[in-house]
């Protein structure tokens, strides 16, 4: 699993409940690491090991920590980079969605060896439409889904997502748009904010 | 409203003036005189509060390649083809252009980009991704930019990181990186040995003179390399149950386990700094140093004490100092000279 991947849970965890819980998933875990480095390979293993211990340890379902951590990407404000690298995307939300599918070319682009799950967008008619998850890990819809509803907060508009299934490696999410221009958004401003 | 002329072989390719601004929100036509009498809207955007239309073309942009051309006639006649030009009043950004004739010699369609330059003219106006096109690759270059910034971003902090440890593994290392002799950290458990196995002892506190002299001289590699051959000098020159301390910068403490005779002390101590009058060869540079030093022995206390040892062989060592280069000192005695007799 890249570094990058394992990095983020790590740091969801650690902005969200605090370094003592991240020390006490971390040591529930088993790791014989202080933290994870995002450029450093490592096995999946691990990050299914951190993923069981942060369920444990906060109480939580597994599910719900990993759609928190989709959210965490995009509207923690130590992730501003991942949010306007996700806002590139498209112009507005149902362009973003478009540009799902070439969403690990992307991905590729910034980290050569970072392998996401490939993703196929389908319209069911102009504001309904199947997103698959295709050879992903265990669960990664859920943080897709945390993406989605955060990134459409962020382009305005109102979605209502629902985890459909996992069915062999393929697991399915149902994007309803319910409009476009819900609220104002927030802007995106092609200039990189310096500091 | 300008009407695009109609094309002669492909009617169906027909332009209006909209369909033209969404595929090329940066171009302008110009007529025959040099005229701007079309800006597409993003150009417009760019030049906010400036009516474009009726401008001249050289008015508004130089031309920066090909240099050969300055006005207009000299654009006409040549067709246009590639160009780079930029805004003539600040900011004066750059684009990348081409230039191509309309039908009947009517004027030229100039189309821009910015080119390379996206980075810094995005820093300049208020544009969003709306502004450009979906095949321009303009927002997909800003995007592999920010990314290559972000993974930048992530390396630094993993360097920082690596630099943390390492500092740490050092603090936490017995050995000095640069010379290989012990650290203060393996002195202080030596000492804490010795003196709670009541074993007899001497300290010596080596201090360099003229060492920062080389450094400034002939540069901290110089420095570093005097620094690996003085270690190699006091390890010649002790046994292999003593041990030899870089305890700072060109500091060293040497211990002599089960070793108190002034004599033979002396001797070494003699020894030790007539080599280090020595000059060191470094590559096609010669350094010189001296050193003094400060001895302490365990037989003059009643109950050794490491630290009041250590500030006793420094007072020492300080004595030899103040009395000139190349001597020692035993704790409350005299400081002589290596080099007499």
């Amino acid at each position: 699993m890249h570094g990058m991947i394992n990095r983020s849970v790590q740091c969801f965890l650690t902005d969200t409940y605090g370094r003592e819980k991240w020390d006490a998933i971390a040591a529930s875990a088993g790791l014989d690491f202080a933290g994870f480095e995002p450029m450093l390979e490592y096995d999946p293993i691990l990050t299914e090991a951190v993923l069981q211990a942060a369920a444990q340890v906060l109480g939580k379902p597994r599910q719900m920590i990993l759609e928190d951590i989709g959210t965490y990407l995009v509207s923690h404000e130590n992730m501003q980079m991942i949010r306007r690298l996700l806002r590139f995307g498209g112009a507005n939300f149902v362009a973003f969605l478009y540009s799902l599918d070439e969403l690990p070319d992307r991905a590729r682009l910034a980290l050569p060896d970072l392998d996401l799950p490939a993703l196929e967008l389908e319209e069911t008619d102009t504001a309904s439409f199947t997103l698959r998850v295709r050879n992903g890990p265990d669960g990664f819809a859920y943080v897709l889904m945390g993406v989605l509803r955060a990134l459409a907060d962020d382009y305005g508009a109102l979605v209502l997502l629902e985890f459909d299934e996992r069915r062999g490696d393929t697991e399915t999410i149902s994007i309803q748009l319910a409009e476009t221009a819900f609220s104002e958004g927030r802007r995106f401003d092609l200039r990189r904010r310096t500091g | 409203m300008t009407a695009f002329p109609k094309l002669d072989d492909a009617p169906a390719a027909e332009l209006d003036v909209e369909a033209l601004d969404a595929v090329m929100p940066l171009a302008v036509i110009i007529d025959a005189a040099g005229h701007i009498i079309h800006a597409g809207p993003t150009l417009r955007k760019l030049r906010e509060g400036v009516d474009l239309r009726g401008c001249g073309f050289f008015h508004l942009f130089a031309l920066r390649r090909p240099r050969s051309i300055t006005d207009f006639t000299d654009l006409a006649t040549r067709g246009g083809g590639a160009l780079q030009l930029q805004f003539l009043d600040p900011p004066a950004t750059a684009f990348k252009g081409l230039a191509v004739p309309l039908r009947d010699g009517a004027g030229l369609l100039i189309n821009l980009s910015f080119g390379i330059g996206a980075v810094e003219a995005l820093g300049v106006y208020d544009l969003t991704s709306a502004d450009f096109p979906p095949t321009d690759l303009t927002v997909e270059m800003l995007y592999l930019v920010e990314a290559n910034a972000a993974v930048q971003g992530e390396l630094r902090g993993h360097n920082r990181r690596l630099q943390g440890a390492r500092v740490v593994a050092e603090e936490q290392a017995h050995t000095d990186m640069l010379t290989g002799l012990r650290n203060r950290r393996e002195m202080d458990m030596v000492l804490e040995r010795y003196t709670r196995s009541r074993d007899r002892f001497s300290l010596m506190h080596v201090d360099l003179d003229f060492f920062k002299q080389v450094n400034d001289a002939h540069g901290h590699a110089a420095g570093d390399h005097v620094l690996q051959e003085v270690a190699a000098i006091l390890v010649e020159e002790t046994r292999e149950s003593d041990t030899v301390v870089r305890a700072g910068g060109d500091e060293f403490v040497l211990i002599f386990y089960r070793l108190t005779d002034r004599d033979r002390l002396a001797r070494i101590a003699t020894r030790l700094l007539r080599r280090l009058e020595q000059p060191i060869a470094f590559g096609e540079r010669i350094c010189r140093i001296s050193g003094s030093i400060g001895i302490a022995v365990s037989q003059d206390y009643e109950s050794p004490d490491a630290e009041q040892m250590l500030r006793d062989a420094d007072m020492a060592l300080y004595v030899s100092k103040n009395a000139g280069r190349a001597r020692y000192c035993f704790a409350g005695g005299e400081a002589l000279s290596a080099m007499a007799g």
